[in-house]
């Protein structure tokens, strides 16, 4: 059997008529179509079968009619839950049909407002429903950021007692987690991705469109710990303290694997696409930055959450079928999960360092008029970052009883790794270098990015050396230092991507002037908040605590106030978000940047089929320095124009 | 005109550049004799002096780079900022590689970046694992160490104002109190954590059912607790204080309440203090578990045939878990 990648091929036809493409989306009549209302049900129904399942099955166990709490229940109602869901969304229709062997159900474009609701496999829509998703997820967490730092105001007076208190802070860090690890990869990586390598389509589209839909699922499990009575173990989730927890911890480790999933399946899908769905004359040193920094971080998605399915799944049978992987006591070993957990955990925090470098730049050259500074330098940063990122993860471990020997080399490789992260200060210094800057809102937050992860990456430089962690692991100062580089780096390039692409994915622009508010609110406060968290993490404060010394009362007041007031300037985002995209939309024009980029010559909106026809690329992607260059791309259609200075030329 | 721009055009990077080293050595002498005694965790014991010259040196190293990041971006946004958000395109020099740049940045942070880690090393090693946890089995120890842990484990272990013996302290971290056990005074157990001054100290750190991490702020001590491991850290004490000890480690509910405080005091005062609470505590010590490096409570209850007989580990002829003998 051969098999053929369905590779569209340009096909000249005139504007009017979409070419044909090979089995893409599904239309059914309206009461057998299925969408977010129907997935719901179908959850609900999955759920109360599995728990209805799991108490027939386990209920009769000593240990558990003993114990009041039915772990198999809670897990087996919350994975048929899922399986319910995705019944009901319609991501199971195609795989089950072809194993009665069926052939799978012809498809067509799904119109109208209410594609986003349903399962769409136009790779546009994913990404705006991601968009959705991500902003639900950090919303969440932003609240319950907001809880902790109102409980750490005082130190004696408690808002909430230590039980509310550690399941807010162990659920506000896993939703985050789990929100950074897709917030760019998810909306900006699935919608521009085919955009910018000239493609009509992701390798996978059904693939595309499960992990949405399961990331979503993945956030429906993760906050069921809240009524389940939430899990205690922060978001690392530790070994025998995770055997001793309630029930909530089952949302916990299930919720990984369910959103593990969705990143396994994103990952594989978007280097399958960018690897094989390039436009012709897309050689690999004119790829945008924005797709290396995409490539880099699928393959972390794809080679490093499988450890993390796992691990996740070893603590699941030792808590329901009492097996001993984590458990000293039986044989099994707590360093276990650490290792596992972590062997996943360090590239995690590299997929969400790596999408923020790509955006940077690829906003800086259209903001600078100049092309991208040492080009291949930044793309070769991006692989050795994803390479040695497999390498480093024990400094997660210096203090806890591993062999010692081990330190120097892990404390080598992570002072290693911060020469490839450094190289993204080299490209940015050097795209800044003699340029005419535009300080439009996504440059602001560009810029704001280098300030931020400079701080953030000179601090994970002092973590790295054994005797400085003995001070500092384990407190406010990693605390801090994770927020600089992920808060700082990650969330701000999403603000600028947003910023600058919402005009191309939406038709509307962002209102600038609420954006600077947002901007300078949330640069400002930001910083007030987390510089503080260092001398407050060095004076001795560890992490998860609900008191600490009283001395160290007036650092954590001025810390939470300024969160405060950083939530605050979120509220300003989400009110920009609605005011310009609702309230009072303004049109965007066709390229209201000024940029080169393949995405912004496509037409106002994208249609479905992206490109009329497959665009052939000419020369590199940022010829910004030439006022007449040679155009990026040959659409096809004729024109010939070279794109390079005001958008009003487009028709 | 060509020569102005070629002028103006080095005067940016000279200029930057000046100023760069300038302010970099200023604040880095100025960071060096006004902050750097005072760092955290200051100097109550060899790994805490240690551990604060190594934060200082990176500080050095740091500052530099921190000042010239900010300088650029600050001189970037200045100069270089376009008044009328123009799209015009920047050509010239400006927009060629600059292979020299790239080649010697490349080089600059690799060297930077190797000179620290190997700084780091020879730290770590020097300070005999500077204060952090190095396992059951530590591979750099203060001479004298493994001889009175052994010792402590057969229970023949001394300690004497003037003997220069290594002090085994074994910290048993539960959920959620730190109780200490010294070997060397009959095995007592104690939730006050007093230590003579002048003395090499070896903590033991185990835990009773999850991770705890003792970490002795101004000690600079900082051990991961697990149960059914015996996490061993050094560190010698040079002045006599209070510090405090906090529960580094999510553990549960209480891990925030989970502290306490402890004193350095005199050989002679400790002396006291350790054989003054030996007798007082004589009875209790009679109940409790042999002192071993680590103990496996029973699901069943405390009655006896608790503990598993002592048995080495695959990669110690030192080390050895469980106690051995049952408790009676």
């Amino acid at each position: 059997m051969t098999i053929s990648a369905e590779r569209p091929t340009a096909v000249s036809t005139t504007s009017a008529t979409p070419p044909a493409l090979s089995g893409t989306w599904t239309q059914r009549p309206g009461w057998m179509s299925q969408h977010l209302g129907t997935a719901i049900v179908a959850a609900v129904l999955g759920y109360v079968i599995g728990h209805w399942f799991g108490n027939y099955l386990a209920s009769g166990y000593d240990y558990i009619a003993n114990n009041g709490q039915n772990s198999i229940a809670d897990a087996l109602g919350l994975m048929f839950g899922v399986v319910g869901w995705l019944l009901g969304i319609g991501a199971l229709n195609y795989p089950l049909a072809k194993l009665i062997g069926r052939e799978g159900a012809k498809e067509e474009t799904i119109e109208g407002w209410t594609k986003y609701f349903r399962y769409s496999l136009d790779h546009k829509v994913v990404g705006m429903q991601y968009i959705v998703g991500v902003l639900l997820f950090m919303f969440t967490g932003g609240l319950l950021a907001m809880a902790i730092r109102t409980e750490l105001l005082n130190p004696t007076t408690h808002v909430f007692s230590p039980d509310t208190y550690i399941k807010i802070v162990s659920e506000h860090g896993t939703i985050m987690m789990m929100m950074a690890t897709s917030i760019i990869v998810g909306p900006l990586g699935n919608y521009l991705v085919p955009l910018m390598i000239g493609a009509r389509q992701m390798a996978f589209p059904r693939i595309e469109a499960l992990s949405f839909w399961i990331f979503v699922a993945g956030y429906m499990v993760i906050f069921s710990a809240l009524p389940y009575g939430g899990f205690p173990t922060g978001w690392t989730g530790y070994a025998p303290l995770q055997t001793q927890a309630g029930p909530g911890m089952v949302s916990y480790l299930l919720g990984f694997a369910v959103i593990g999933i969705g990143m396994m399946a994103a990952g594989f899908n978007i280097a399958v696409s960018i690897i094989n769905y390039r436009a012709p004359g897309m050689t690999w040193s004119r790829v945008p930055i924005f797709v290396w920094s995409i490539l880099a971080t699928a393959a972390l998605l794809t080679l490093a959450t499988p450890v993390l399915f796992a691990g996740g799944l070893f603590g699941l049978l030792d808590r329901t079928i009492l097996t001993a992987f984590y458990v000293n006591e039986h044989g099994g070993s707590s360093y276990l999960w650490q290792n596992l957990f972590w062997f996943f955990g360090h590239p995690e925090v590299y997929i969400m360092a790596l999408p923020g470098f790509g955006i940077v730049g690829e906003i800086m050259p259209v903001f600078t008029r100049k092309p991208l500074f040492a080009y291949k330098v930044a793309a070769a940063g991006m692989i050795g970052v994803a390479l040695l990122s497999f390498f480093v993860w024990q400094h997660h471990l210096f203090q806890s009883g591993i062999n010692p020997d081990m330190r120097p080399l892990f404390m080598l490789t992570t002072e290693l790794i911060s020469i490839p992260t450094g190289f993204i200060f080299l490209v940015g210094m050097g795209t800044l270098y003699k340029a005419k800057i535009r300080f439009e809102v996504p440059m602001l937050f560009a810029m704001a990015l280098f300030f931020n992860f400079l701080i953030g990456g000179v601090t994970g430089v002092f973590l790295s050396d054994v005797p400085v962690n003995v001070t500092v692991h384990g407190g406010f100062f990693v605390l801090s230092h994770f927020h600089y580089t992920i808060m700082g780096g990650l969330l701000f390039a999403f603000m600028a991507g947003l910023y600058y692409w919402l005009p191309k994915m939406t038709g509307r622009m962002m209102n600038s002037r609420i954006g600077k508010w947002h901007f300078w609110t949330m640069f400002i406060f930001f910083n007030l908040t987390f510089f503080p968290m260092f001398i407050i993490g060095l004076l001795g404060q560890p992490r998860r605590v609900f008191t600490y010394a009283p001395r160290l009362q007036g650092l954590n007041d001025f810390s939470s106030v300024s969160a405060f007031l950083l939530g605050v300037s979120f509220l300003i985002f989400f009110a920009n978000l609605m005011w310009s995209m609702f309230i009072s939309p303004v049109k965007a024009p066709a390229n209201p940047w000024d940029s080169l980029g393949l995405e912004w010559q496509t037409a106002n909106p994208v249609p479905s089929y992206n490109f009329e026809r497959i665009p052939v690329i000419m020369t590199d992607p940022y010829r910004y320095s030439e006022e007449n260059a040679p155009a990026f791309a040959d659409m096809g259609d004729g024109s010939g124009r070279s794109p390079s200075t005001a958008g009003s030329s487009q028709a | 005109m060509a020569a102005d721009n070629a002028k103006s055009e080095v005067n940016h990077i000279r200029r930057m550049t000046t100023w760069w080293i300038i302010i970099s050595v200023v604040v880095d002498v100025l960071y060096w004799i006004l902050v750097g005694p005072h760092v955290p965790p200051g100097r109550m014991t060899e790994s805490a002096h240690n551990n604060q010259t190594t934060f200082n040196v990176l500080m050095v190293a740091a500052l530099p780079v921190l000042l010239g990041v900010w300088l650029y971006l600050g001189y970037a946004v200045v100069v270089w900022g376009s008044k009328r958000n123009s799209t015009e395109s920047v050509g010239g020099e400006a927009a060629r590689t600059n292979r020299k740049t790239q080649v010697s940045w490349i080089v600059i942070t690799s060297i930077i970046v190797v000179i620290l880690a190997g700084y780091g090393t020879v730290a770590v090693i020097e300070e005999h694992g500077s204060g952090g946890g190095e396992g059951p089995n530590p591979v750099w120890s203060p001479s004298g160490a493994a001889k009175a842990e052994t010792a402590a484990l057969a229970g023949t272990a001394t300690w004497s104002p003037g003997s220069k013996n290594v002090l085994p302290v074994q910290v048993i971290a539960q959920q959620w109190k730190f109780t200490y056990r010294y070997p060397t005074f009959g095995g007592f157990e104690s939730d006050q954590l007093v230590l003579p001054v002048d003395t090499e100290v070896a903590f033991n750190v185990t835990s009773l059912d999850v991770i705890h991490s003792f970490w002795a702020y101004q000690l600079s001590i900082k051990a991961d607790a697990n149960p059914m491991v015996n996490d061993v850290a050094y560190t010698g004490i040079q002045h006599t204080g209070s510090f405090v000890v906090r529960c580094s480690e999510l553990c549960g509910i209480w891990h925030g309440s989970m502290y306490n405080y402890g004193k350095v005091v005199s050989q002679s005062d400790f002396m006291n203090w350790a054989t003054k609470t030996e007798t007082a505590n004589a009875a209790n010590t009679k109940l409790l578990p042999p002192f071993a490096w680590t103990y496996v409570p029973d699901a069943n209850g405390a009655n006896g045939g608790l503990y598993p007989d002592g048995n080495k580990t695959p990669y110690s002829t030192v080390e050895v878990y469980g106690s051995k003998t049952p408790a009676s």
